[in-house]
C-alpha cells in the first residue's frame, strides 16, 4: 500500500486519513507496534514533524497510544477501531449523496443504481 | 525551540540595484524551509550572506548568535549552487579532504549513500555526468552532522528518479534539531517534505507560511500559490 498524496489538501489530515485506512483495513493490526516518526516519514516521503502532528491527532482521538518507553502502538480496543470506520464510511457516503445530488439525482434513483450496481457485481 | 538563524533589517545592495531589501526573519531548529522565489528574487544572495560569501550592505545576520564567519562554518553545511569540487580528484579523496576540514563529518556515512546510488568512490569527479557529480555534493553536504543545511538548488540538475532518492537522502540523514534551507524553484517535487515556505520577490520576503497553513487557506498546493502570486 502506498502513500498517495494530493497537493490541494494539508499534509497532515491526510496521513491522518491514510494511517486509519492501515488500522481499518487491518495492515496494522490492534495492539501492534507502529513504525518510528522517522521510518513512516521516511516511507510516505513527508517531513517528520508533519507525521509526528498526524501522530498526535490520532492518539488525541484514541486510535493510538505511547507507551513512554516502548513507543506507540494501535489501540486494542476494537471497538473503538469499529466506531472510527463506520464514522469513516459515512463521511464518505455522505460526500457521495452530496455528489449524486448535485447531479440532479433523488433518494429513490440512487437507491436503484446502487442496487443495480451490486447486483451486476455480484455475477 | 531556539533560534537556528536570524535577521534584522538585512539589506544588500550591488550597486544601485537591491539584491535583500530589509528582511527580518527568525528560523528555528528542527524546521525543513522551503526558500522559494522566482530568478533574481535573492534566493542565492541570501544564502551566500550566510557563509561570509558575500558581507550585508546593512543590517544583521546571526547564526547561532554568531556573525558568519569559523564559528558558524563549523554548524553550517552549504550546497553551493555550482560546482567547486577539482575535476582532477577521486571521490574518494574528496571524502578525505572533507574529513580533514569539518569534524563532524561522517564517511562512513558518505560511503554508504554512494554505494546506494551507485558511485564508485575510485571515479575521477571529470569523469562523472553532471547530475552524478550533484549527487556527489549532496551527499558531501549530508554526511556532515551540521546544525543548518544551506542547500541552493539541490535537485535541478538530477533526473526525478534521482530527485526522489535525493529527498529521501535529505529526510534520512538529518538530526531532528538540526534546520535545512532549501532553495528551488521546483516547488511541487519538494513540498511534501517542507514544514515552511518563504516567498522572496525583488529581494523582499513576500510570505512565510507553514505548507499546511496555505493548503488549508487557499485550498492549493504551494506550487499553485507561486505560480498566483510570481504570475508574470
Amino acid at each position: 500500500m502506498s502513500w498517495d498524496l494530493k497537493s490541494d489538501r494539508p499534509v497532515y489530515s491526510q496521513l491522518i486519513d491514510q494511517i486509519g485506512i492501515r488500522i481499518f483495513s487491518g495492515k496494522y493490526a490492534p495492539g501492534s507496534k507502529l513504525p518510528s516518526v522517522r521510518e513512516l516519514a521516511q516511507e510516505a516521503a513527508v517531513n517528520p514533524n508533519t507525521m509526528q502532528k498526524a501522530l498526535s491527532i490520532l492518539e488525541e482521538d484514541g486510535l493510538l497510544y505511547t507507551n513512554r518507553t516502548s513507543g506507540r502502538f494501535i489501540t486494542e480496543d476494537t471497538k473503538m477501531i469499529q466506531q472510527a470506520k463506520q464514522k469513516l464510511a459515512q463521511q464518505q457516503i455522505s460526500e457521495f449523496l452530496e455528489k449524486m445530488k448535485n447531479l440532479g439525482f433523488g433518494k429513490t434513483e440512487i437507491l436503484s443504481i446502487i442496487t443495480e450496481m451490486l447486483e451486476e457485481a455480484k455475477k | 525551540m531556539s533560534s537556528i538563524l536570524t535577521c534584522n533589517n538585512l539589506s544588500k545592495h550591488f550597486g544601485g540595484k537591491k539584491a535583500l531589501d530589509n528582511i527580518n526573519l527568525n528560523i528555528e531548529g528542527g524546521r525543513i524551509i522551503g526558500l522559494l522565489g522566482p530568478n533574481g528574487s535573492g534566493k542565492t544572495t541570501f544564502i551566500k550572506l550566510c557563509n561570509e560569501l558575500l558581507t550585508p550592505t546593512s543590517g544583521e545576520l546571526k547564526i547561532m548568535e554568531n556573525i558568519p564567519g569559523v564559528e558558524t562554518k563549523k554548524v553550517v553545511s552549504y550546497l553551493p549552487e555550482k560546482n567547486y569540487l577539482n575535476d582532477w580528484m577521486r571521490v574518494s579523496e574528496i571524502i578525505r579532504m572533507f574529513q580533514d576540514f569539518y569534524r563532524d563529518f561522517n564517511a562512513e556515512k558518505a560511503y554508504d549513500m554512494l554505494k546506494r546510488l551507485n558511485i564508485s568512490p575510485a571515479e575521477r569527479l571529470k569523469t562523472l555526468s553532471k547530475g552524478t557529480k550533484e549527487k556527489v555534493q549532496l551527499i558531501l553536504v549530508m554526511s556532515r552532522e551540521a546544525k543548518l543545511y544551506l542547500l541552493d538548488e539541490p535537485i535541478g540538475g538530477v533526473d526525478p528518479a534521482a530527485r526522489d532518492y535525493i529527498l529521501d537522502t535529505i529526510l534520512g540523514n538529518y538530526q531532528e534539531t538540526a534546520t535545512i534551507i532549501i532553495s528551488t524553484h521546483l516547488i511541487s517535487d519538494i513540498e511534501k517534505i517542507l514544514d515552511e515556505i518563504i516567498f522572496l520577490k525583488d529581494g523582499r520576503v513576500v510570505l512565510t507560511k507553514s505548507v499546511d497553513e496555505i493548503r488549508d487557506q487557499y485550498g492549493k498546493s504551494v506550487d499553485a500559490l507561486f505560480r498566483e502570486v510570481f504570475k508574470c
